[in-house]
């Protein structure tokens, strides 16, 4: 009964491959990206991989962070928030000072509470976390934390767009509610409740529903309840094989709702809805194709570089966060993480969409939001399809932001 | 034994447990070599160790009893979640030491253990294996929907360290972590070695063999089965506590069907029959998992593959390799085994290099066909759009191949001569029998 | 934003083909006194839903049946608990989307499920032939390898994303319209070969030859050996056949449901809930178990009652924060999809032969 002294040995053989691998340490600010490189969510995770080799590549061109260049290490961290911790002690002891994460809430809060205890037991080592796709709202209420900055607008502040914009619309008389039952959507349902029942008490809710996440392969009970409802409007938080097969079995059973969204222009989603979404699916984004008269230019250059069909500029926050990040590296004139988190609060900015904020209060960045219809006729098509994203409403950074529970501890000094 | 040289107690004690001793000197000693001294490596070593208690006591369930389970995570997440709740209690101002968690997860495991064993063992086999596979979904679902005790998807979080220090411990450091981990992890083996001793644990090898004959000499297989389940849950209760004090969060995917698959990885790939065996296993897959994906976007296809190599040729695991050379450890001729294993290697890695680059083209042409044609594979960059690496993978691949299986017999003949030798050694009488 | 001026308060009923029904009750919403009108207003309505949820429930069961029948073949005859058929029906529905994009959809429907055989004999001839002597559990873990392997060779070939597989244009259109609903062809053409498998796999099992020795084979399996029928080949034979039904399951399921790499692992568990809960060596056993779960959940999505409705019915109020609460709180339509389990775990305690089974796993 001995315990084997094989896995020692690997164990060590492992290490010092590793360590031979890790490279020369220059003078770098060194960011870490723990996302999904492998298993079901890897296309998310391999889109924004691009995303950040072209902003770091950006910025390395124009001379770097005060002078010293920038280096990502890519986690793969298969959307699982043990996992994400591996990553990120991976991501301490090769020196990572920037964390960005995006895909899963779950993952999300797992992190921000890792690193709040790392930097409060680790003084003088601090990092930071910039969360860049992450909507969960408590990350920037009563689970926030100094250290955490997040770049899109949280479930709360899409559901908020949009249902400004339903309350414009008279022809909306029903509206139906179906979500996937985690803590994303129990939010989103939540939210269009109370947001609903603010703006437009006429509008009646008829129908509130539930349904295991990723477990559902046949919606059309679903659908079946949706028009015995007699909904003429659909608003759901799902995504991925959720909102595909949702969306299939509507089309299937010839159902005529019009669909409001918040991930219809995720990685994959425009192909998978195809010519039936046409003019019948809306989204709450921060950024599309033809959100101004022509590209942004970073979005023309990203494009230029990577060309597949699935190769859309998905992230435009990125952009956003990038901006911040150098703005404020110039501004704290350092690139140490407590004095940059300092200049990041309250820091103002405009992008090409328009001016954007990051609250100090709370770590949540204030940025244009669009509500947008999957349509044809329009100047650029996604993802090869001919079909594009068309504003129907823009609603300004400082209109999207919404009361906070924050009461966050700062470092001093 | 001979009165003059007769040893004291604790000289005998000693060495009749030497292997335990050994053992506990090496986890003391593992976080201070170089390369496993830094934050990373001490996580590593006490996911290995959780690993591993989870492991071992899957191996009561699958290589002693016979007990093919799909839901074993049920127990440890369920310890795990007992475990995380006891610490927030502690971070609200019980006054429990920390290092005693893993105890809540070892009494929520046998208690889950208890209470759904009493339905799921009154059958063995293929029915067994479906319930299991049942009752993990139905736990799994109940988790994620009830959210008041699981948080569902984003789990619950304590904070090891806010809590009455034990002996100084606070727990802020990895290093203190992971000697918690080892200590409860060799408590833990030492235990269910023990077990395997007292008649229920004999019993469990004869239910798995024959319960047919097993019910003929007194003992009711079901009861035994239901005595080792309830056992198997507590352990792998215990590694949940273990494992929320570690991460110091535990979410409904500690219960999911990915984490059950994973351990009977682990005690399947270690060697279902022996006790060290789920020990290598679960080293060995947690390092992989940890490491592979930093290597390679394919690792779970190079997984997959493993797996089924082990399945198809070495069903008897890792483990079941090492100890296939037990009786020809000590011959000459062994040394000759060994030199035939270095010359065979040599084409079995030209084989693999092959298939690794083909296998990586493909992946990295299916998966990320943007990221150009231009790939650096083992230090060389090449061009996958022109002809040469194919040929030059197909080539490696098909030497290898081909000249491993010319020299197999050799290794079969020094096989051959060792085994003769070791049987021509234990039937020559030794000196002094009566 | 200003919310519309226009003080539409009032509900305008649209003229359309059907009534538009009263929504279906709200938990919020309920009280004592409503209860009679509701019952009134829901009529017409829960007309309108019984008649879906059964036409719904049918056709998913059919899929089910479709998917599952060939393990039912492998799981009675050779007692593999195949993790693999799943990918099998996987493999169906990708090839069928390749050689549909190459050339056609018809021929699509013949060649996907004969390569989907091929490969089925092979794994069998090749690689479970040598496991089976290692026991059941080996045996399981093969598949179970093999299913996770299909999947990275599928990534491999086919990338992450799902592929565009769409409903040839020749089946995709309307078959008919009930109550404002339609209902696509391709669904029709679903049940009708879902139908036909039961037909043949019926037949072939009740009146051919190699039927009659299968049957012996699951109750007596040496004594058909010692008769001289060569064993082995059998087996390869049903292996085959049974990957055959779920490649062709697949080329229709692959555009019903999503062509992607988790189709396997989404269909997978309750592919093996119908088989047990059917029974072992029982196609019959199978059909009813799929036909029942099919209904069943599909019910179930329609109704929102949960244990709280249950208790304020038997006058108990259950309190917020009262530990049961979340629990109590759950509908059954939040749950519906876990219904297969449940019957699974309570079958296997209660009668593990399954309904109509006649020898136990």
């Amino acid at each position: 009964m001995r315990k084997s002294p094989q896995p020692a040995a690997l164990a060590v053989l492992v290490m010092v491959v590793a360590a031979v691998f890790a490279g020369p340490c220059a003078a770098e600010v060194k960011l870490a990206f723990i996302d999904p490189l492998s298993g079901g969510a890897a296309s998310a995770g391999i889109n924004a991989q691009k995303h950040f080799t072209y902003e770091i590549d950006k910025i390395n061109a124009a001379g770097g962070l005060n002078g010293e260049k920038l280096s990502i290490v890519f986690y793969d961290n298969k959307v699982d928030p043990q996992e994400s911790l591996i990553a990120l002690k991976k991501a301490l002891d090769d020196g990572a000072l920037y964390v960005f994460q995006g895909n899963g809430s779950a993952v999300a809060l797992a992190l921000s509470d890792a690193i709040a205890k790392h930097n409060e037991r680790n003084p003088g080592k601090e990092v930071l976390y910039f969360n860049y796709a992450a909507v969960d709202p408590a990350l920037t209420n009563a689970k926030c934390t100094f250290w955490h900055f997040r770049f899109d607008s949280d479930a709360d502040m899409k559901m908020a767009a949009a249902v400004n914009y339903i309350a414009t619309q008279p022809q909306v008389k029903k509206v139906y509610l179906i979500n996937q039952d985690y803590s994303f959507g129990k939010a989103v349902a939540a939210a269009a409740r109370k947001m609903l029942a603010e703006k437009r008490p006429d509008i009646q809710i008829v129908g509130d529903e539930l349904h295991p996440l990723q477990k559902v392969q046949d919606f059309s009970p679903y659908v079946a309840k949706i028009k015995a409802s007699g909904a003429d409007t659909v608003i759901t938080g799902n995504w991925s094989n959720d909102m595909y097969l949702l969306f299939k079995a509507g089309k299937d059973a010839g159902l005529k709702v019009t669909w409001y969204t918040y991930y219809a222009d995720a990685l994959g989603a425009p192909t998978a809805i195809g010519r039936d979404g046409n003019g019948v699916v809306k989204v709450v984004t921060s950024y599309h194709t033809n959100a101004m008269p022509d590209l942004d230019p970073d979005v023309a250059a990203f494009k230029k570089r990577f060309t597949e069909n699935l190769d859309e500029f998905n992230y435009y926050r990125l952009n956003t966060a990038f901006m911040m990040f150098t703005a404020a590296a110039a501004k704290a004139k350092s690139n140490d993480p407590v004095k940059i988190a300092k200049a990041l609060e309250g820091m103002k900015l405009t992008t090409s969409v328009g001016e954007v904020e990051m609250r100090a209060d709370n770590h949540q960045l204030l940025q244009p939001l669009f509500v947008a219809t999957f349509t044809d006729g329009v100047k650029y098509d996604v993802e090869k399809t001919g079909l594009g994203f068309k504003t129907d409403v823009k609603i300004n950074a400082k209109d999207t932001a919404m009361p906070t529970t924050c009461q966050m501890q700062r470092p001093n000094g | 034994m001979n009165p003059l040289t007769r040893s004291g107690p604790l000289t005998q004690w000693a060495t009749q447990h030497r292997p335990w001793i050994a053992a506990a000197i090496v986890l003391i000693v593992l976080p201070h070599v170089p390369g496993l001294d830094g934050n990373f490596g001490r996580s590593l070593l006490s996911q290995m160790g959780i690993a591993a208690v989870f492991a071992l006591s899957y191996n009561l369930l699958l290589g002693q009893t016979g007990l093919l389970s799909f839901g074993h995570a049920v127990y440890f997440g369920l310890g795990g979640y007992a475990g995380i709740h006891l610490m927030r209690a502690i971070n609200e101002g019980l006054p429990i030491p920390m290092p005693l968690v893993p105890l809540a997860g070892a009494a929520a495991g046998l208690a889950f253990g208890i209470l759904f064993g009493a339905v799921t063992t009154r059958r063995a086999g293929v029915v067994f294996a479906l319930i299991s596979l049942g009752v993990g979904e139905l736990v799994f679902a109940a988790m994620r929907i009830l959210q008041g005790f699981s948080g569902g998807e984003e789990g619950i979080t304590a904070n090891r360290g806010a809590g009455p220090h034990l002996l100084g411990l606070t727990l802020g450091p990895q290093l203190q972590v992971y000697y918690v981990v080892a200590f409860w992890a060799l408590v833990a083996a030492a235990l269910m070695a023990a077990f395997l001793r007292t008649p229920v644990g004999r019993m469990c090898n004869a239910v798995r063999d024959n319960p047919e004959r097993a019910a003929f000499i007194g003992y009711d297989p079901v009861r035994v089965r239901f005595v080792v389940f309830s056992v198997a849950a507590m352990f792998a209760g215990l590694a949940g506590g273990l494992h929320a004090l570690n991460y110091e969060i535990v979410a409904a995917e500690a219960v999911g069907a990915g984490r059950s698959g994973t351990v009977l990885l682990m005690a399947y790939i270690g060697g279902v029959h022996s006790f060290f065996g789920a020990v290598l296993g679960a080293v060995t897959i947690t390092w992989l998992q940890v490491s592979l994906s930093d290597y390679t976007t394919a690792w779970q296809l190079y997984l997959g593959l493993f797996f089924m190599a082990m399945v198809l040729f070495a069903p008897g695991g890792l483990s079941g390799l090492l100890l296939m050379h037990r009786p020809i450890v000590r011959t000459r001729a062994f040394v000759g085994v060994l030199k035939t294993y270095a010359i065979a290697a040599i084409p079995a890695i030209v084989a693999v290099v092959g298939a690794i680059m083909l296998l990586e083209i493909n992946y990295r042409r299916a998966t990320q066909p943007d990221a150009g044609a231009r790939m650096r594979l083992f230090w060389v960059d090449m061009d996958t759009a022109t002809l040469w690496p194919w040929l030059a993978a197909l080539a490696l691949l098909a030497a290898g191949a081909f000249f491993f299986y010319r020299y197999r017999p050799r290794v079969a003949q020094a096989w051959q001569r060792a085994s003769d030798e070791a049987r021509a050694a234990s039937d020559t009488p030794r000196a002094g029998a009566p | 934003m200003n919310p519309s001026p226009a003080g539409r308060g009032a509900r305008v009923r649209e003229a359309s083909d059907a009534p538009s029904p009263h929504p279906p009750r709200r938990r919020a919403a309920a009280s004592p006194s409503g209860r009679g009108d509701l019952k009134r207003e829901l009529a017409p309505a829960m007309f309108e839903i019984v008649t879906f949820s059964l036409l719904n429930g049918v056709v998913y069961g059919l899929l089910l049946f479709m998917v599952s029948s060939g393990l039912t073949l492998i799981f009675s005859l050779m007692g593999v608990l195949n993790f693999a058929h799943a990918s099998m029906f996987m493999l169906g529905a990708y090839f069928s989307y390749q050689i549909g994009k190459w050339i056609g959809f018809w021929p699509a429907l013949v060649i996907a499920p004969l390569l989907v055989a091929v490969i089925g004999a092979a794994v069998e001839r090749y690689g479970l032939r040598y496991v089976h002597k290692q026991g059941h559990v080996a045996e399981i873990l093969f598949t179970f390898g093999l299913a996770y392997l299909i999947v990275e060779i599928v990534v491999m070939v086919w990338g992450r994303h799902p592929v565009e597989n769409r409903v040839p244009a020749v089946i995709d259109f309307p078959a008919f319209v009930l109550f404002g609903t339609s209902y696509p062809a391709y669904k029709v053409l679903m049940m009708a070969i879902s139908v036909g498998m039961f037909a043949f796999l019926y037949l072939a099992f009740r009146r051919t030859r190699l039927g009659l020795i299968i049957r012996a084979a699951l109750t007596h399996p040496e004594m058909v050996g010692a008769l001289g029928h060569d064993v082995p080949r059998i087996f390869v034979l049903v292996f085959a056949i049974g990957s055959a039904l779920a490649g062709l399951a697949g080329v229709i399921g692959g555009f019903a449901l999503l062509t992607e790499p988790s189709m396997a692992a989404a269909l997978g568990p309750i592919v093996f809930v119908v088989v047990v809960v059917g029974g072992l060596g029982s196609i019959t056993g199978a059909f009813i178990a799929s036909m029942l779960i099919g209904i069943v959940q599909t019910f179930a999505v329609a109704l929102d009652y949960s244990l709280l409705d249950l208790l304020r019915v038997l006058h108990v109020t259950l309190g917020r924060d009262s530990p049961f609460y979340e629990a109590a709180a759950v509908k059954i339509a939040q749950a519906a999809p876990l219904i297969p389990y449940l019957l699974l775990v309570v079958m296997l305690i209660v009668r593990p032969r399954g309904l109509l089974g006649r020898r136990e796993a």
